[in-house]
């Protein structure tokens, strides 16, 4: 049954999906309505859900930390600032191999202040062992939800999931959004099982200290585990197709990519815009095509080298920057053709920081740029009054 | 040793719940008072647990000291991960299985965790906290926390030429965790074991969030004999220095009354971390400063 509803409704509706035991979150715009909502149906028994009002996000994800080391499923949302201040305790979440989940409703990083949507605050902790799956519009948002617990409780990965959606864009937009059923969502994602947890009957100890004799064994399973998560992001999109008959996860999803010429390369909602420009292109007879990157962490190195080894020239846009060397999709993405035979061309554009329009004629106008030469790192847009003469 | 010496009469080493084996210094108040609180709570306990001394010593893998379900996450978190458990129990249909126990050194309860465990007592989660106070960050080297009394010297508030140590006494961490309004607050030390256990049997009786505060000395942070952990424990308590006291619902309702109250002097002689104020002149003054703090204490508690 379709229904146009609130994104964050469609991604709290699917955590009540999901059932988990505990929830704890604070709230920080733009993900205050999925919290909201989710609050709201534990208090009116619709959702049989332990809800935790915290006093910060370093507690939230302190709590579902606990939570899911007693064995319970586990659920928290947060972005920006919020994200930031719950690092520590994120990298402790993995390190301690706990399949939690997370919705991060994507937002810019303050100084300054901006709560508007960009990547900065999930890149930037790429490196705590966690996989993080980026959705392109509310449904799939919703449906990544599910599949996260699916995907982090499988025994051989044992890994906490967030889901990323963009602030405001997907958070705040109304889309005809497919409601998950209840009965297919148990069928899909079973109760949580964990074989060890904190409890009476065997006692154990979590969070070890690990001396120099064993702590690299410990982070070397840690990414053992991320990287055999790989098959299994696949896996949980088929068996959501099966049951849903829908195909909305998966490590990437490729759009024209067959004879094109040129890759546009995207993760979250601006992949939308440019599916448009793609097909503006196609229609002027330049052969191009898309490759989204649904899975960020792990990084689908083999998947992105197979959908893209064919193409001249790459063009990455991304809404985050790694200061000091630039954009952070486009390093890694360099990386996955050294050494190989075809090198194409491959240029990185800055887009839409802190929630900045992104109109189609930027795109296509970034796409003629690199017509005939490289250009990395170049900021679309900039509003050249602002940032001194001579630039 | 005297009066209190060890509970190895009473509690075989094997029923410990907190074996030994562990990589504690000689003398360490924190382990005692640990080892003692768990076996006070007995078998059904899960239990957090802050980084610090007692984590460390106590879990190095591959071994680890804890009988029961032990987790350690953060410095800041073990009430938020307390929660988290309590949370999960109830959710489980499991709250009947164990008593919660937080644990925290001096440095995560009054300082960079006072955050997760206001939350935890604003919330009313079923959970014993219980900080041991050694009064200093000892894990890192005996740095200066909120719960260093006034004019110890520790190594980042250290006596110097201009400086008699610590300028601030001990934040009062048992009100502010009574100011939530929770149902039942204690102070004790290691120097009185019996009513330390006496307090955590208690504490398990009563639902909703506890806090227990116990003064704990450590050797190495306070430069002490290893041998003296319980004398200098009983001798703070006689002096006025570390107010014994039960608070229950926001009320005093008991008190150890001190029988022969002693001289400042006489604890701060015992450790090398006062040693400054009785070498250095003008250190009587400073002195007269501290004992005037157990003064007020005595008067404020009714010690006497
Ligand atoms: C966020 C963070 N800051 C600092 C530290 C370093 N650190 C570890 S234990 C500790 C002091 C612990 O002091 P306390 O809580 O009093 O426990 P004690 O070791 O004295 O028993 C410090 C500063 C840390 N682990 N995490
Ligand atoms: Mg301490």
């Amino acid at each position: 049954m379709k229904k146009v509803i609130e994104g964050s409704m469609a991604v709290a509706l699917a955590v009540k999906a999901c059932r988990p035991h505990v929830i704890s979150a604070y709230p920080i715009t733009p993900q205050t309505h999925i919290v909201e909502n989710l609050s709201q149906m534990v208090a009116d028994g619709e959702l049989k859900s332990e809800f935790v009002n915290v006093e910060s996000e370093f507690s939230a994800a302190s709590v579902i930390l606990g939570a899911s080391a007693t064995g319970a499923r586990a659920y928290s949302t947060t972005t920006a600032q919020g994200l930031l201040l719950m690092t520590e305790v994120l990298f402790n979440i993995a390190g301690l191999r706990l399949p939690v989940s997370l919705t991060c409703a994507n937002r810019a990083i303050s100084a300054p202040i901006n709560i508007w949507c960009d990547h900065q605050d999930a890149m930037t902790v790429r490196d705590s062992g966690w996989i993080q799956l980026y959705a392109e519009d509310c449904q799939e948002a919703a449906d990544m939800q599910l599949q996260a617990f699916k995907i982090g409780e499988n025994p051989e990965i044992m890994l906490p999931v967030m889901v990323n959606m963009d602030g405001f864009i997907l958070t705040h937009a109304f889309e005809p959004i497919e409601l998950l059923d209840q009965k297919m969502a148990d069928e899909y994602l079973p109760p949580y099982k964990p074989e060890i947890f904190l409890t009476t009957k065997n006692p154990v100890t979590f969070g070890i200290l690990a001396e120099p004799q064993y702590y690299a064994e410990s982070r070397y399973r840690l990414e053992e585990a991320i990287k055999a998560s790989k098959p299994v992001i696949e896996e949980a999109a088929s068996e959501f197709k099966r049951i849903f008959g829908r195909y909305s996860g998966g490590l990437v999803d490729k759009y024209k990519l067959d004879g094109a010429k040129t890759a546009l390369v995207g993760m979250g909602s601006v992949v939308g815009t440019m599916r448009e420009v793609v097909d503006e292109m196609n229609s002027h007879g330049q052969k191009s095509g898309l490759l989204k990157i649904r899975t960020y962490r792990p990084f689908p190195k083999e998947a992105i080298y197979d959908a893209l080894k064919d193409v001249d020239n790459i063009i990455v846009m991304e809404k985050a920057i790694s200061l000091g060397l630039g954009g952070i999709l486009l390093n890694e993405l360099k990386s996955i053709f050294q050494g190989k035979k075809k090198q194409p061309r491959i240029s990185g554009f800055i887009i839409g920081l802190g929630g900045r329009d992104i109109p189609t004629q930027s795109i296509i106008n970034a796409v003629k740029k690199v017509e005939s030469e490289t250009i990395e790192d170049e900021f679309i847009d900039l509003r050249t009054e602002l940032i001194g003469a001579g630039k | 040793m005297n009066e209190t010496t060890s509970t190895k009469k009473k509690e075989p080493i094997e029923e410990s719940q907190v074996a030994p084996g562990h990589r504690a210094c000689a003398g360490c108040g924190e382990l005692l008072a640990a080892r003692l609180v768990m076996n006070a709570a007995g078998k059904n306990v899960i239990a957090t647990c802050a980084t610090g001394c007692l984590e460390v010593v106590s879990s190095a893998y591959p071994q680890s000291a804890w009988k029961m379900p032990w987790i350690h996450s953060l410095f800041e978190n073990p009430t938020a991960v307390a929660s988290g458990v309590e949370a999960a129990l109830k959710a489980l249909g499991r709250e009947n299985e164990a008593n919660i126990i937080a644990q925290g050194g001096d440095g995560s309860t009054a300082d960079i965790g006072i955050g997760c465990l206001s939350g935890m007592l604003e919330r009313g989660h079923n959970v014993l906290y219980v900080c041991y106070d050694n009064e200093a960050y000892m894990n890192t080297g005996v740095q200066r926390s909120g719960l260093t009394p006034f004019e110890a010297s520790t190594t980042t508030a250290p006596s110097g030429k201009i400086s008699w140590g610590k300028t601030t006494d001990k934040k009062p961490m048992p009100e502010i965790a009574a100011a939530h309004g929770i149902p039942y607050v204690a102070t004790a030390s290691v120097g009185y074991y019996a009513d330390l256990q006496k307090k955590v049997k208690k504490a398990l009786t009563i639902k909703g969030p506890k806090y227990i505060q116990i003064h704990c000395p450590c050797p190495l942070g306070w430069i002490h004999d290893p041998a003296l952990t319980i004398k200098v424990a009983q001798v703070a308590v006689q002096t006025g220095l570390i107010p014994i006291f039960e608070m229950e619902n926001g009320v005093i309702t008991s008190v150890r009354k001190i029988v022969k109250k002693r001289p400042v002097e006489d604890y701060l002689k015992l450790q090398g971390r006062f040693r400054h104020l009785l070498k250095k002149s003008g250190g009587e003054d400073e002195v007269k400063r501290i004992q005037a703090i157990a003064d007020q204490n005595i008067e404020k508690y009714h010690l006497i």
